[in-house]
């Protein structure tokens, strides 16, 4: 029963890029319905695990078993923003519908199920108003809805979130955690790749903390009782955001 | 000083004297539209129409994956190919032409992953190298009388399109098919892996199988193109389009169907005023491109005002 629960289970990965090793001995269990968050310094191989995750960069050495049937392609990506995104002409609808594509295969054109599916998830992040509107027009967390909606047409079951509120300014931060909150309440496993450990400990249910070896996984609940959760907690504490 | 200012004046009075030749008298008119019946005529039209379709198709995922210079690249070795094969005595140059082009723009987007040192400076290395080689070869080599002749009119396309066979129209005509139906087959893909590659291989499409797919057509088209605008301009006709569509349209569909629209229309002004006004078909199919460029900047401009 409990390997069902499992949707992905890393065993003893060594990560890195043509074969220089960025973190290894990474050990950890992600679990339907499970708030992961991933902090960790700048190089700690943070953008690194997603790949790896992602299938895009496979792991040096170790296993990623998708246990629950989950596949590869199957994780809904929120990618952090790339330098072509910032002046291509393209339309909030016309991004969203893309989030549906990866199930198909061959099938030239988009079926009513899938406009079907776009509108909900749009009607969900609450940006159908502005589906028509040139995606570089928008602010930046208008642009992250319209990629979590695009995320959610690939898949409810898990999304991988890559810095969700990297540049945004602090009330649409708040906003947009409470929105990835409202998501993983109502089913959807989220991982979370964060600088902001503060936020990470009060949304997160799991903390995996990476260094050149991990330096923690577990529930929020323990990693807050240790030294290195402890300073970095106090830490953030002291700037309370 | 006066004298080299009198001399200026005398060039611009003929510089003015020249441009009225452009002037076409009412009277000619009918004699210059019946060139429209030589079947030479309407097979460079059809072909460049076709040509100008495809290359506005792809110039828009082109232009915004940056890879907006791999078209003058290609050309510039689909030039050295040429010259080969001339030096060789093919008669069909397109039998090694194509596979040549179509292999290095494989390879071009294949390294283009892991583009640490090369990138760009390989592309422009590539790309004068073959253009020197060609040149070098052609002139050492080449049996025909007229060396200058057939460079200049392999760089710039000069009248070759009016003298299209049979043959090669129905070429173009069959490549223009494939890529058109390849491109409206894989519409929404190619959308999804330009707009953001990692996303779209994330969830499962194959981004790469799709880059060199791109990659493939792009050859085939460049190597097509050759015969309309010759090898430099080709990036005219893949870039232009895009940019203008661009400046006005928001969404990536209205972008492809007005760059569409854009590259035919400019092609057929092209083809036609160099018909009229008798100069070379590529550079004033260029030369339409470009003003149709700054009316679709002041479109935007007064768009994005008003």
């Amino acid at each position: 029963m409990a390997d069902y629960q499992t949707q992905i289970s890393c065993r003893d990965l060594r990560l890195g890029y043509e074969g220089r090793t960025v973190t290894e001995g990474l050990t950890f269990e992600v679990n339907r319905g499970d708030y992961l968050c991933v902090v960790g310094e700048n190089g700690a191989g943070k953008s690194t695990l997603i790949k790896a995750l992602l299938g895009l960069n496979p792991p040096l050495s170790g296993e990623i078993a998708f246990p629950g049937g989950l596949k590869a392609a199957a994780i809904g990506y929120l990618p952090q923003h790339n330098a072509v995104q910032k002046d291509f002409p393209a339309s909030v609808k016309e991004i969203v519908l893309s989030g549906c594509l990866g199930k198909g295969g061959f099938q030239p054109f988009y079926t009513r199920e899938q406009k079907a599916l776009a509108e909900r998830q749009m009607e969900r992040l609450g940006i159908t108003e502005i589906k028509s509107r040139c995606y570089r027009e928008l602010s930046g967390g208008q642009r992250q809805r319209v990629l979590l909606a695009r995320a959610l047409c690939a898949t409810e079951e898990i999304l991988l979130l890559d810095e969700p509120v990297a540049g945004l300014d602090p009330k649409v931060t708040k906003e947009m955690y409470e929105i990835i909150d409202s998501l993983n309440k109502s089913g959807v496993t989220v991982i979370m790749v964060s600088h902001d450990i503060s936020a990470a400990v009060r949304y997160a249910s799991h903390i995996l903390h990476l260094g050149p070896t991990p330096l923690f996984f577990g529930p929020k609940s323990s990693y807050v009782k240790t030294d290195i959760g402890k300073m970095f907690t106090d830490y953030a504490g002291g700037d309370d955001k | 000083m006066s004298e080299t200012l009198t001399q200026i004046w005398q060039n611009l009075q003929n510089i003015f004297a020249q441009l009225s030749t452009l002037y076409i008298p009412p009277e000619e008119i009918p004699a210059k539209l019946s060139m429209f019946q030589y079947p030479f005529v309407q097979r460079a039209l059809i072909a460049g129409l076709l040509i100008a379709l495809c290359s506005s198709l792809l110039g828009v995922t082109l232009v915004l994956k940056r890879f907006s210079f791999i078209g003058d690249g290609l050309s510039h070795v689909a030039f050295g190919a040429m010259t080969v094969a001339t030096v060789v005595g093919l008669t069909n140059e397109m039998i090694l032409v194509l596979p040549v082009t179509v292999l290095t723009a494989v390879l071009l987007l294949k390294t283009g992953k892991n583009r640490k040192i090369m990138g760009d400076a390989s592309l422009a290395m590539l790309s004068v190298g073959a253009l020197g080689l060609g040149y070098f070869i052609m002139n050492k080599l080449s049996t025909s009388a007229n060396v200058s002749g057939d460079v200049c009119s392999t760089l710039f396309g000069s009248t070759s399109i009016l003298t299209l066979s049979k043959f090669d129209m129905w070429l173009c005509v069959a490549m223009s098919m494939i890529v058109i139906t390849v491109f409206v087959l894989f519409y929404n893909k190619i959308f999804s892996v330009t707009f953001d590659p990692d996303f779209a291989s994330a969830t499962g499409t194959r981004a790469n199988a799709y880059n060199t797919l791109t990659a493939v057509i792009t050859a085939v088209i460049i190597v097509l193109a050759m015969n309309l605008v010759g090898s430099l301009l080709i990036s005219a006709l893949v870039v232009f389009p895009a940019l203008s569509a661009m400046r006005v349209f928001r969404s990536f569909k209205s972008v492809v169907v007005c760059s569409a629209a854009i590259s035919v229309s400019s092609a057929a002004a092209g083809i036609i005023a160099s018909i009229f006004i008798g100069t070379p078909v590529g550079s004033t199919i260029v030369v339409a491109q470009i003003l149709m460029f700054v009316i679709f900047s002041i479109i935007g401009k007064i768009k994005s005002k008003g």
